[in-house]
């Protein structure tokens, strides 16, 4: 009996998977691989969550394929936002002020609505990160907007093996003078190198003991994910704005020789040279003006093409919600505006936040064998009047403008979105008048 | 050599004077008072607009000096702003647009808190703002009076277009956490009326034939007295369909005029909001769904339109960064949700000059008005398109 029902439920399972399998052709669309050049009339063929073949009109599509006509469409990877804080990531609670220990991934609610906002936006991964109130606030989580009810069905395991990196913030936001905090910027850095030669210690311990049980020192959460940063294995995603703070961000990184991105860079402009020399590739924010703080007073439009002129790897971010997931692509297209390389705006919005996360092999670009992430578009990606149709991610439709529930989220409207938006509460220390 | 003098003065003005006379070529012209005209010209005499037609029908005098471009549009008018008041820097000493002192001072005038020079009025200048309805803020029940200036820059009496335009006045959650009281929104409702009470009793004293019983003056009461009589309008700041309603409500029992500005929730509003005949200034298209705001939804601008209810966008009041929104961008992506595209034009231009009275003077490229007009390389809310020039009173402004 058990065997009948066993068979059964495989038998079922079989067919499940066999109907899930079959492969589905776009055809007609402008495709933007984002690695190769644009394809005119181009195809794009997914099965199983993998892109399967990318190619133009003569690409032989599979005979049990479901074909789509893409016509006058525009096909790209799905968008890499390099920094959010949708879903209620917290961090660090403001007892200390280095918080290596707190996780991202024990806070953020799977379910929050928010990511349906990312997906209205064309975002399939994003990188959901504590704020940057602290010196280290936390470990960040790397996440495919996925169906997701647990965690465990968002995260996303990079080449390294880890799904998420280390926020860390200098500047004026950690700058408390209370409770543990800095007061100065002397100090803030004077903390980081203080944790990061312990943590090197710590790294030197674990290393001697090799397999001797007796000689591995005590667990040490706090240094764990540190020893993962030295090893360069975990990035360090480091909130920074003045000129000042962004070498002093380098002095450190290059110090103690981990992996870094720097985040916002409101005045990379003015050190573009300084940042591509070290090699740290920068996620910038687009803002609609300059100020609101006093870091961000020299902010300039033209950060994108001054940093990827310089040949520093550029990517964007919305720092939800600090600016709207749904208008990332327009941030890349204020970019352009400015000046940047059109070509490097889209690069900007995909593969270069990929490789930021380690992830580039998985997502980024449209390639054979990379996760089925990419986003159906109306037209140019930098026209106004362009919409994102469909979002795709892993080869499942997550996203579809022509279906009203969807369409709420991209605009709103009476109880669309919950009252309890945690990723505002995360940034309430700035954002609150 | 007196007359040597005037000669010579007269001389090194002459390059000004010619500047004062400019014809501007374009592919397009919205003159956003009628239909838009193709291959037009739009000649400027001492800072006001003297022809606007084809070029086929103007011929351009030759001591203009002539400048082309594809689009022109009227000056933007920002229908609600705090820029100037509340600065970029974000710190104690550049921010004037709130007192928090007491939740009802309408004695604050915005004249003396205006900064011509604050970073963020040549910043938007620069995306095209000619005029802008700025003052005091939200989140206090009457935080002050509000203006209506033009961006360009001098000294605060050059620039002021109106000194007194409305009673700034907001109903909302804001307003609990920057006093002790009110607490709750009965408490600010009953606070405002009390008030309102208050300042009717003034006036009927005010006007004792006996002058010795008039009271002394009361800067509170006077400012109030003006809202009661009709001489300015109260910009209420609601979101929420409970509080547009507790706004209607206020308009009524003290039949003063009334303009809902952010208005979240208006398009749930609609009959209510027509049968009290109030104005509607619409939040950013970009504002955070948010607080008060969370059941915002982008096609507001289109709904509101569409159910003959004049919208005016404005970028409002942002508490961090940004510090400003663009308003020309708030407006196009209003297009993009279902706005039609004159509509969006309108949006900031014409219909905010009629929201604030000032239509006879700006909002439109008409013969006669203020030469304020705005220069692009092609179609203006589009993301790529440059803004080439912008012109204030027949001057060129913009750094470009």
């Amino acid at each position: 009996m058990k065997f009948f029902l066993f068979l059964i439920i495989g038998i079922f399972f079989c067919i499940n998977v066999h109907a899930q399998d079959k492969p589905i052709a776009f055809k007609g669309a402008l495709v933007y691989p984002i690695t190769s050049k644009p394809i005119q009339n181009g195809t794009v063929i997914v099965q199983n969550g993998k892109i399967i073949a990318v190619g133009d009109a003569s690409l032989k599509i599979p005979s049990d394929a479901v074909i789509t006509d893409a016509k006058g469409k525009v096909i790209m990877p799905g968008i890499v936002d390099t920094h959010s804080h949708l879903g209620g990531p917290e961090g660090g609670d403001y007892s200390a002020a280095l918080n290596p220990d707190a996780r991202a991934f024990d806070a953020i609610n799977p379910t929050s609505d928010g990511f349906k906002k990312a997906l209205a936006g064309g975002l399939t991964t994003l990188n959901i990160m504590p704020g940057s109130g602290h010196l280290m606030s936390g470990q960040t989580v790397y996440a495919k907007m996925r169906e997701a009810k647990v965690m465990e069905d968002l995260i996303l395991i990079n080449e390294k093996g880890l799904f998420g990196g280390m926020k860390m913030a200098n500047g004026t936001n950690p700058m408390r003078g209370t409770g543990g905090f800095p007061a100065t910027r002397a100090k803030s850095a004077a903390m980081d190198r203080d944790l990061f030669n312990k943590a090197r210690e710590y790294k030197i311990k674990l290393e001697k003991a090799g397999q001797d049980s007796t000689k591995i020192p005590e667990r040490d959460l706090r240094l764990e994910p540190l020893v993962e940063v030295l090893e360069g294995k975990r990035v360090v995603h480091f909130h920074t704005h003045k000129e000042n703070d962004i070498l002093t961000a380098i002095r450190i990184i290059k110090e103690f020789g981990f992996r870094a991105v720097l985040h916002h860079v409101s005045e990379g402009w003015k050190v573009s040279n300084e940042i591509a020399k070290a090699g740290v590739p920068c996620s910038i924010i687009v803002i609609e003006s300059p100020g609101g703080k006093l870091e961000a007073l020299d902010y300039s439009s033209t950060n994108g093409a001054a940093l990827s002129n310089a040949g520093v790897l550029t990517g964007f971010h919305t720092d939800d919600g600090v600016t709207d997931s749904r208008l990332l692509i327009r941030a890349a297209a204020m970019g352009v505006r400015a000046g940047m390389d059109k070509e490097k705006a889209l690069e900007a919005l995909t593969i270069n936040g990929a490789k930021m996360l380690d992830l580039s092999s998985r997502i980024g670009s449209l390639e054979k064998g990379k996760d089925a992430d990419f986003i159906i578009l109306s037209g140019d990606p930098f026209s106004l009047y362009t919409k994102v149709e469909q979002t795709w991610v892993e080869g499942k439709k997550r996203y579809d403008i022509t279906n009203p529930a969807d369409k709420a989220f991209l605009v709103g409207g009476f109880k669309v979105y919950s009252t309890e938006r945690e990723e505002y509460m995360n940034h309430e220390d700035e954002i609150g008048n | 050599m007196k007359n040597l003098y005037k000669i010579v003065i007269g001389l090194l003005l002459m390059p000004f004077i010619a500047h004062s006379q400019t014809a501007i070529k374009a592919e397009i012209i919205y003159t956003v008072s009628g239909a838009a005209i193709k291959n037009g010209v739009v000649l400027v005499k001492d800072g006001k607009i003297e022809k606007v037609g084809s070029a086929k029908e103007i011929s351009i005098p030759k001591n203009y000096a002539v400048v082309s471009s594809k689009v022109v549009t009227p000056g933007f008018i920002d229908a609600r702003s705090v820029v100037g008041l509340s600065g970029a820097l974000n710190i104690p000493t550049d921010q004037d647009q709130l007192e928090k002192s007491s939740p009802i001072q309408p004695e604050l005038r915005a004249i003396d808190a205006y900064n011509p020079e604050e970073k963020l009025v040549g910043y938007v200048r620069d995306f095209g703002v000619t005029t802008m309805h700025t003052g005091h803020g939200i989140g206090a029940l009457v935080s002050g009076q509000t203006m209506v200036v033009k961006t360009k820059p001098g000294k605060i009496d050059e620039v002021t277009l109106v000194p007194m335009e409305m009673l700034a006045m907001t109903i909302g959650s804001s307003v609990e956490g920057n006093f002790t009281s009110p607490g709750t929104k009965a408490k600010q409702i009953a606070m405002i009326r009390s008030e309102l009470l208050k300042a009717q009793a003034y006036m009927q004293k005010q006007n004792d034939k006996d002058t010795s019983k008039r009271p002394a003056i009361d800067l509170k009461y006077e400012a109030l007295s003006k809202l009661l009589k009709g001489e300015v309008k109260a910009l209420i700041t609601v979101n929420s369909s409970n509080d547009i309603m507790n706004a209607i409500r206020l308009a009524k029992e003290f039949k003063f005029k009334l303009v809902i500005d952010g208005a979240a929730e208006a398009y749930r509003m609609i009959d209510e909001i027509k049968a009290c005949k109030a104005e509607v200034i619409l939040h950013s298209t970009m504002a955070r769904n948010a607080g008060d705001m969370v059941n915002m939804t982008r096609e507001s601008a289109a709904i509101l339109t569409a159910a003959n209810i004049q919208v005016s966008i404005e970028t409002g009041y942002e508490g961090y960064v940004p510090k400003t929104h663009v308003l020309l961008f708030e407006a196009a992506l209003a297009v993009t949700y279902g706005l039609p595209y004159e509509e969006g034009l309108k949006s900031i231009t014409l219909n905010p000059a009629k929201l604030l009275g000032i239509d006879k003077r700006v909002g439109s490229i008409e013969q006669g008005k203020d030469a304020d007009l705005v220069l692009f390389d092609g179609d203006p809310f589009e993301y790529l398109t440059k803004i080439l020039k912008v012109m204030i009173d027949g001057q060129w402004v913009s750094k470009n």
